[in-house]
């Protein structure tokens, strides 16, 4: 692609081996850790579910049961390995007896590391099938109907009560709607455990469980059907849980999850070493089973300045491109995020955007792009919130960003109602229908506003991972360079639930997504 | 993850879909929400919002959320204002009186003619009384059309005569006799104290007189008028907004066929 901006490349290449320094040392401490997360999922890959009497999760049981004994740094799969030699039991029923208060998997004798692999191999073998299986199914749906050129028109749904939603999400798949996104309810995040079941009372969103994707799969395979086209459904892998989370998506084919340690650390003051450490094994489940990650950049913009602070969405989306590329996902399953906050008094501001959407879209040539709407300066006028989204609606498809979360006239008044929702798609596809090629039409002046902007952020991002490089990451939060925002080390919610892993960890996922995790 | 204030309200109403009490729906069966903007000729303040939020009350709101007020000038505000319905709708018994022809479009309508007609139907409209505004005849009537939808001007099969705007009902009527008109559009655009409502009626008494009335279809169209009132004035049918010359026409072919079989 022949850049409009005439960025320096030299600073691309610069910027992009900085990153990839700042990951690997990050890399180094990641991989000599493992979390009571980590290996809940692998309970859960293993065929463990449900709960106990008083709502417990089973694979949470599980895994308290080798915690409280030291086990942890072992891995949930070798004791539950184990476990299956010595009683003859399936994983299943191992974790029913231990919530029963029958069976310690940690006081059973311990057999040949061998055998025990073998055991466990065979189950773990027929989850990644299930999870293959998925992938290919999407792939079928869209090798079917065809993807959709241009950008997809991603709407939320927040009732609280899944039933409710799959309405609301029926009726803007039937609007156009290419993405829908269930939105979590409000403090899920801080939960050490998912919920289970289907669920009807949430707060600002509804609860993601296993069941729920479940139910929302199947209402919009339906309506995919219906309207002939594939629609995507996205959820959270962020939090406490993410690699059960990402567990959760694979297993219920969901296309699309948010993803990143960094938005936890920052906005949900989650302990950096623990979800950097969970980041990892959601992002290898992600990419093994085809789902598109979405960053979090774009908040960056709704707690600091949108003018100044862009060159560390630049950063963090750099960073964030390395440690995807670690986990081996693919550059096309990285729906790296950047937001439209710029204040709407600011004079060229829209020119300011157009020149960082341009500059994101050259820099990450084949990232699905995730583009956010206007949510900082929405006032609750809603008549100027619906052109403050028209001019978003621009930007996007000028710059071919990819995953286009709808703006909501109602922004900052309430989650969207039905006939939002349809207003915001209505503006979209006319924006994208009138405007379709305006993008391969225009140049930018080369010593003109939008070019000298897009340089300059670019400079700034490169001189910034210069320094984390020197600093190191987790230095760098704790000093609070993105998002304005200072996270010490040992600080923040869920350190305790961290092991360093032993001589002998057993993890047979990640062994078996490295050898066949890339398409 | 954006910013937007979600509602952590717990919907304790029931939430199951009553025919005989249906209330407007914004995320959730029955929460009633509506949508309100209007301008209130006082200073923006807080006694300002109170008001707003009174009139909210006023209309029969509860939970009213002024989310917007902004001053247009020292002592205008506008206002954008939410609130949950308190009244009910029963639907079961609305009885409503609606034109039952196939709409078919333009060319669907030629053909028509060709084959139950067989000649060319005399079509003759105007913008009657005071009404000075020719929008709507000229919407349906004009050789552009509207949005889209070409006038009865197009039409191989019609003869359109458009007489324009504040034609007097006597002088329709002259001109309705001499062309030998089959159907007769009237249009009533803008009114004042129901201004419109005499003026129809008195020319459903002119054509009464010349006893042309069951000679031509009568149609009435604007901006307040429905089928409903048409029908209550001596009138064959009354289009509304968002009506163009397919709805018409279709109509009054389907009326002359039937008619002319008797």
């Amino acid at each position: 692609m022949k850049s409009k901006l005439n960025l320096d490349s030299v600073a691309v290449e610069k910027a992009r081996q900085a990153a990839r320094a700042i990951a690997e040392d990050t890399q180094r401490f990641i991989l000599q850790h493992t979390s009571v997360t980590i290996e809940r999922t692998c309970a859960r890959l293993l065929g463990i579910d449900g709960v106990d009497s008083y709502g417990v999760p089973l694979p949470n049981l599980i895994v308290d049961n080798i915690k409280n004994n030291n086990g942890l740094s072992l891995g949930l799969s070798a004791y539950l390995g184990n476990a299956m030699i010595q009683t003859g039991k399936t994983p299943q029923q191992i974790a029913e007896a231990v919530a029963a208060g029958e069976l310690d998997i940690t006081k059973l004798k311990m057999a040949e590391m061998f055998e025990i692999r073998a055991k466990i191999d065979i189950i773990a073998r027929q989850t990644m099938d299930r999870i293959s299986a998925n992938r290919q199914q999407r792939e079928q749906y869209l090798a079917r109907f065809g993807d959709k050129k241009g950008p997809y028109l991603y709407v939320i749904v927040a009732t609280g009560n899944i039933h409710e939603d799959i309405i609301q999400a029926r009726a803007a798949a039937a609007q156009g709607a290419d993405v829908i996104a269930v939105i979590r309810t409000t403090g899920q995040s801080l939960l050490d455990f998912v919920p289970f079941g289907a669920t009807t009372e949430g707060f600002g969103g509804t609860f993601a469980t296993q069941e729920n994707f479940r139910l929302m799969r199947e209402a919009l395979d339906e309506a995919s059907e219906k309207h002939g086209r594939y629609i995507r459904l996205c959820n959270y892998c962020s939090g406490l849980c993410m690699p059960e989370m990402a567990a959760m998506g694979a297993l219920e084919r969901l296309d699309m999850m948010l993803n990143d340690a960094l938005y936890g650390i920052l906005f949900r003051d989650i302990n950096m070493q623990r979800t950097m450490i969970d980041q990892y094994f959601s992002r290898m489940i992600n990419g093994f089973a085809g789902v598109i990650i979405n960053t979090g950049e774009d908040n960056y913009l709704t707690t600091a300045d949108a003018v100044e602070e862009a060159h560390t969405v630049l950063a963090s989306q750099f960073i964030n491109e390395q440690f995807a590329l670690l986990s081996g996902l693919s550059e096309e399953q990285m729906g790296l995020g950047h937001a439209f906050e710029i204040t709407p008094d600011l004079k060229n501001g829209f020119l300011y955007e157009l020149a960082q959407a341009q500059m994101a879209r050259e820099i990450f040539p084949k990232a699905p792009l995730k583009y956010m709407p206007p949510t900082k300066f929405k006032t609750g006028n809603i008549f100027r919130g619906h052109v403050q989204d028209t001019l978003f609606n621009m930007v996007t498809i000028m710059t071919g960003q990819k995953v286009h979360l709808l703006g909501m006239l109602t922004e900052a008044i309430h989650t969207p109602l039905m006939s939002d929702r349809a207003l915001s798609i209505e503006n979209a596809r006319y924006i994208f229908n009138t405007m379709a090629d305006l993008g391969d039409e225009i140049e930018f002046k080369s010593d003109g506003i939008i070019a000298s902007r897009a340089n300059q952020v670019l400079r700034e991002a490169c001189a910034m991972l210069e320094t984390i490089k020197h600093d190191g990451l987790f230095k760098t939060l704790e000093m609070g360079k993105f998002a304005g925002v200072k996270r010490p080390l040992n600080g923040g919610k869920g350190l305790d639930g961290v092991a360093t892993k032993q001589e002998g960890y057993f993890n047979p996922f990640i062994e078996l997504m490295q050898q066949g995790g890339k398409s | 993850m954006s910013s937007g204030l979600y509602s952590t309200k717990v919907k304790d109403f029931c939430q199951t879909l009553d025919l005989t009490k249906v209330k407007p729906y914004g995320d959730t069966m029955n929460d009633g929400k509506v949508q309100l903007s209007f301008t209130l000729p006082i200073a923006d303040d807080e006694r300002a919002i109170e008001a707003a939020r009174q009139i909210g009350v006023k209309m029969g709101l509860n939970e009213v959320l002024v989310a917007h007020h902004e001053a247009l000038d020292k002592e205008f505000t506008f206002f954008v204002v939410y609130g949950s319905l308190a009244q009910t709708i029963d639907v079961t018994t609305i009885k409503v009186n609606t034109i039952n022809s196939q709409v078919l479009d333009m060319h669907g309508v030629d053909d028509f003619i060709k084959q139950n007609i067989g000649r060319k139907l005399v079509v003759v409209g105007a913008s009657t009384g005071t009404d000075a505004h020719t929008v709507g005849i000229d919407a349906v009537m004009n050789m552009k059309g509207y949005a889209g939808h070409y006038g009865l001007e197009r039409y191989e099969m019609i003869e359109a005569y458009n007489l324009g705007s504040q034609v007097a009902n006597e002088d329709f009527v002259k001109k309705a006799t001499e062309l030998n008109a089959d159907v007769l559009l009237v249009s009533q655009t803008v009114t004042q104290k129901d201004v419109h409502v005499s003026n129809l009626v008195e020319l459903v008494e002119l054509l009464e007189a010349a006893r042309l009335r069951d000679k031509v279809i009568l149609i009435a169209g604007g901006p307040r008028i429905n089928n409903e009132l048409a029908k209550e004035l001596g009138y064959d049918a009354g289009f509304g907004p968002g009506k163009f010359a397919e709805h018409v026409a279709s109509f009054f072919i389907d009326e002359f066929v039937r008619r002319n079989k008797k």
